[in-house]
């Protein structure tokens, strides 16, 4: 049997994505001792929002949401409440705090609450895309509902057995009230018949009003992983075994687009432990999610398999990328953006404009490829009995795993299984499920064997989708007080859309609209331009993607503005935005709008205002410093979410930089688990002081230059702030909710260079700093 | 086949020795808590302790590991050092992904046996090598002090 419903899977005891974890397995035994999992059981899914007008938000995703708890929620007779979280966990907290959202409305006691890993399976599920920062924005209502519904249940459950009117009964942390008698019965007492009863209609449910959430908005509730992790329980794609396991690492090609001319295997298959040499073919552009190809050592052991590619002898035929330069390429983008190109965003005449200015300034940024270098590097396991394949990984798009499995196997999607694994960090390099693939072909080729395919540090930094690289050159017309009057920016980069389109030259709406085309500034003329730029690699999206090249350039040309015209930097950027005002996405050029709706989500520069000012007084903007010391402040929106930025940093007179205190204030709303919202900026300012000083992917001859930490450095203890303080706006749980997960990293960048400027007067256009600052 | 010592109990594994220690516990042995990050001693992430002083797993081979009291994040806990410093990342809410945290864990522990109460200073210089790509830093920071003012912790 291929169980594909987790609570299903519970039932047989086979959940949790990974084998090989003894906590979770025990607990997925106990439940199958007692019975089951009966709220779920042998019932049908109720349909989802198919019959609902669907463009917006999650109801633009590809397969929507869900809302029924008979896919997400199962009650044990003993009481234990699983709840099923669908989306992958990289260490935003969405295992915690998607089912506490359902326990709040069901006002489930936490300590009872099991959560139970979905595989991949978005027909049943809803979307499961894990990445731009939607899981909480998108899934918040749809997982109150659940919990609401069964709750409902429950209640009903309880009234009929009293005979009582479902009016008198109240659910109670657990248990059932009546209250007139003080009656109870508990969840698990009443779970069996709750289950038989028909869900709710979505018009009727009864949510609760935000003064009775137990869990929403306080913080309180315990990571559901941590004594997990802290024991060293937690499993992760790379630790996933499955009885008579093989290993495999590949040899991939090192230039994208390269092909294997002859190996010989030879020496690798003397060495001990080694099994078998096999081949994968690698697929013509565009480079989609499909496995590179190469040549797999498979072994009894990840060592042996190691060593054994050491051995390897191969002939790699470079392809049309042999000539990827980083420094040529530069060079290119850099003669792209000096001359006109295709307009992409026009209001009013910036040649105009330019040419009655009191003075024009330009300067141009520039930012190279990045890793995404999560600590975890990618790992899958694949095996396959009986014409079904089974897949464990981490996976940040689980269902896309299983198309591009079956799709590589010639298999229906329904006889591919993907488990979710714990994920060791994403960034959104596990979007992209080529290793699934490569785990289930190295399966096929062992007629069916479990084989788990280790990517190694070093194939991870080589082969990875890489966030792309650009130049913005930024020119601005300012009047006699040195406010812009004319804003001309052209951002010249690959696309994202190269990985899908190999002819695709220009940034595509999702790009234009982080962060270059919605700057809402109160500017009359604005040009913003995008010359083409040839893709040489794969392209991938990067935490925060497009919005850091964009808001880098912009926040940093502001910040420029404001040094030549003399004025505080803080109060020269609200000019620049200008009054506070809603300003539809549309009239910015912008018909993407995060997929979110114009009209529930205007650019609202009264909040990207409000966060500025928050943010200055929570920092102390403009209090005096030490000698060396600086203040760079930066906003930024992204994600339908508001954040600003106040770096401090320490140049001392060798040139070293140190960092005393980051302040981030955001805007995302309505906040679920104000903890892992600070955790998320905390990370962020990390992440962005990491790309901002160390980070760096080169090309020559086609091959990346970076091979482990040494060469590609990201930040360390001794380089991260030595304080984080993350303010909270927050709002109405009634209102639309923001992103959380990338919306930190963007404004981190500029606000740190133009507090290296305060500090130095040194300005950094080139990332990364490295030793720029050097004396 | 060489017999290690690991958590107090032997474990044989049928390894080449120049196995490294990362390999024979994760694959030969089961015991998946220590992590590969870079397999070259850059991240931290396969922090062990080898009588009782913290070790790369991913370079220390079989050889030089027979017949050692070797520590991992499964058998932390027995030490009351450990324990608190497990308690205190519960507490601080430290782990984002989670994927580094056994090795950050493996180091503080070594950290604070040998020195029960670091300054900043001396949490950086024996945290360096464990690199956290979610950059938990400032907490990490947070719960080694809260651990060195812990009492020792109830088993
Ligand atoms: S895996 Fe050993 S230090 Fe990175
Ligand atoms: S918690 Fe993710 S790498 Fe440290």
């Amino acid at each position: 049997m291929m169980p594909r419903d987790p609570l299903q899977q519970a039932l047989d005891g086979t959940a949790g994505g990974a084998p090989a974890q003894p906590a979770r397995r025990g607990f997925l035994q106990e439940v199958a001792a007692l019975g089951g999992l009966v709220l779920a059981a042998g019932l049908p899914g109720v349909a989802a929002a198919d019959d609902e007008p669907k463009k917006y938000g999650a109801d633009g995703m590809p397969h929507g949401w869900v809302d029924s708890p008979l896919v997400y929620v199962a009650i044990t007779p003993d009481g234990t409440v699983a709840i099923v979280c669908h989306r992958s966990e990289m260490g935003q907290g969405v295992r915690t705090g998607l089912p506490m959202i359902v326990a709040d409305e069901l006002d489930a006691d936490w300590k009872h609450v099991r959560v139970v890993q979905a595989p991949g399976d978005e027909e049943r599920y809803g979307n499961q895309d894990t990445d731009g920062s939607r899981s909480t924005r998108h899934w918040f209502m749809p997982m109150r509902r659940c919990g609401a519904a069964a709750r409902m249940m429950l209640e009903s459950a309880a009234a009929a057995r009293w005979g009582v009117p479902v009016s008198e009964v109240q659910a109670r942390l657990h248990k059932v009230v009546h209250v007139r008698s003080g009656r109870t019965l508990s969840y698990g007492a009443l779970a069996k018949a709750a289950a038989a009863l028909p869900v709710p209609a979505r018009d009727t449910l009864r949510l609760k009003t935000p003064d009775q959430f137990r869990y929403i908005g306080k913080g309180k509730t315990t990571l559901v992983d941590a004594q997990d992790i802290v024991h060293g329980r937690a499993s992760y794609g790379y630790d996933t075994r499955l009885p008579g396991q093989l290993y495999a690492v590949m040899a991939r090609p090192p230039v994208y687009g390269g092909k294997l001319r002859s190996h010989d295997a030879s020496a690798a298959l003397k060495v001990p432990g080694v099994l078998k040499v096999v081949t994968i073919d690698g697929m013509p552009a565009p480079p989609v999610f499909h496995p590179l190809g190469g040549v797999a050592v498979i072994a009894t052991n990840t060592w042996a398999a190691i060593q054994g590619r050491k051995a390897l002898v191969l002939d790699w035929e470079g392809g049309p990328n042999a000539d990827y330069d980083s420094a040529a390429f530069r060079a290119s983008l850099e003669q792209s953006a000096r001359a006109a190109g295709p307009v992409v965003r026009q209001d009013g005449d910036y040649a105009a404009a330019a040419a009655g200015a009191a003075r024009t300034l330009s300067a141009e940024y520039y930012i190279p490829h990045l890793a995404h270098a999560s600590m975890e590097p990618p790992a899958a396991v694949a095996r396959i009995k009986d014409g079904k394949c089974e897949v464990w990984g981490c996976f940040q798009s689980p269902q896309a795993a299983r198309d591009n499995v079956a799709k590589r196997l010639e298999l229906a999607p329904a006889d591919v299984t993907v488990h979710v694994t714990l994920l060791g960090g994403g960034f959104g390099r596990k979007s992209k499920p080529d290793f699934g693939v490569e785990a289930a072909l190295l399966s096929r080729a062992m007629d069916g064997r479990p084989v788990k395919v280790s990517w190694t540090r070093d194939d991870d930094l080589q082969h990875d989708y890489l966030h792309t690289v650009s130049v913005e050159r930024l020119e601005a017309a300012v009047n006699e007080h040195g406010l812009p009057v004319g804003w001309l920016h052209r951002t010249v980069a690959p696309t994202i859309l190269s990985t899908f389109n190999p002819t695709a030259e220009q940034e595509f709406p999702v790009e234009l609209g982080m962060g270059v085309i919605n700057v809402p500034f109160a500017i009359p003329a604005v040009r913003i331009e995008n010359p083409p730029a040839k893709a040489h690699t794969r392209i991938g999206w990067f935490r925060s993607v497009s919005n850091i090249p964009h808001a880098f350039a912009v926040q940093s040309f502001v910040n420029e503005l404001a040094v030549a015209a003399g004025r505080d930097a803080k109060d020269y950027l609200l000019d620049v935005i200008g009054p506070a005002r809603k300003v539809s996405p549309e009239l910015l050029s912008d018909h993407w709008n995060h997929g979110e709706s114009p009209e529930r989500y205007p650019v609202d520069t009264g909040r990207l205002r409000a966060v500025i000012e928050r943010v200055a007084s929570e920092a102390g903007w403009g209090r005096k410093l030490p000698p060396g010391h600086g203040l760079g402040i930066a906003a930024h929106y992204s994600f339908v979410t508001y954040v600003a930025t106040i770096v401090e940093v320490a140049v001392d007179s060798k040139g070293v930089l140190s960092i005393p205190r980051v302040d981030i204030a955001v805007d995302c709303g309505a906040v679920i688990n104000p903890d892992r919202v600070r955790s998320q900026m905390e990370g962020a300012a990390v992440m962005g002081i990491g790309a901002a000083t160390l980070g760096e992917i080169t090309f020559r001859e086609g091959r990346v230059e970076q091979d482990n930490f040494h060469n590609y450095q990201v930040t360390r203890i001794e380089g991260a702030p030595r304080q984080t303080h993350v303010h909270i706006i927050g709002g109405d749980y009634a209102d639309p909710l923001g992103g959380v997960g990338e919306p930190g990293v963007p404004p981190i960048l500029p606000a740190l260079c133009n507090a290296i400027f305060a500090a130095t007067g040194k300005r950094i256009r080139s990332l990364p700093i490295r030793d720029q600052l050097a004396t | 086949m060489i017999t290690l010592n690991i958590n107090g109990h032997p474990h044989p594994v049928d390894l080449p020795e120049d196995t490294p220690l990362l390999w024979a516990l994760r694959d030969a042995l089961g015991m998946t808590g220590t992590k590969y990050g870079c397999g070259v001693a850059l991240c931290g992430a396969c922090t062990v302790h080898v009588d009782g002083a913290p070790a790369r797993a991913c370079i220390t081979t079989l050889a030089t590991v027979a017949g050692k009291h070797i520590t991992t994040i499964e058998g932390v806990d027995a030490d009351p050092v450990g324990r608190k410093v497990q308690q205190a990342w519960v507490a601080n809410n430290v782990p984002q992904c989670g994927y580094c945290q056994a090795g950050q864990i493996m180091s503080a522990t070594a950290l604070l046996r040998h020195n029960p109460h670091p300054d900043d200073q001396a949490i950086d210089t024996a945290m360096s090598g464990n690199i956290c790509r979610c950059g938990t830093y400032g907490r990490i920071r947070s719960a080694i002090h809260q651990a060195a003012g812990m009492q020792e912790p109830q088993s």
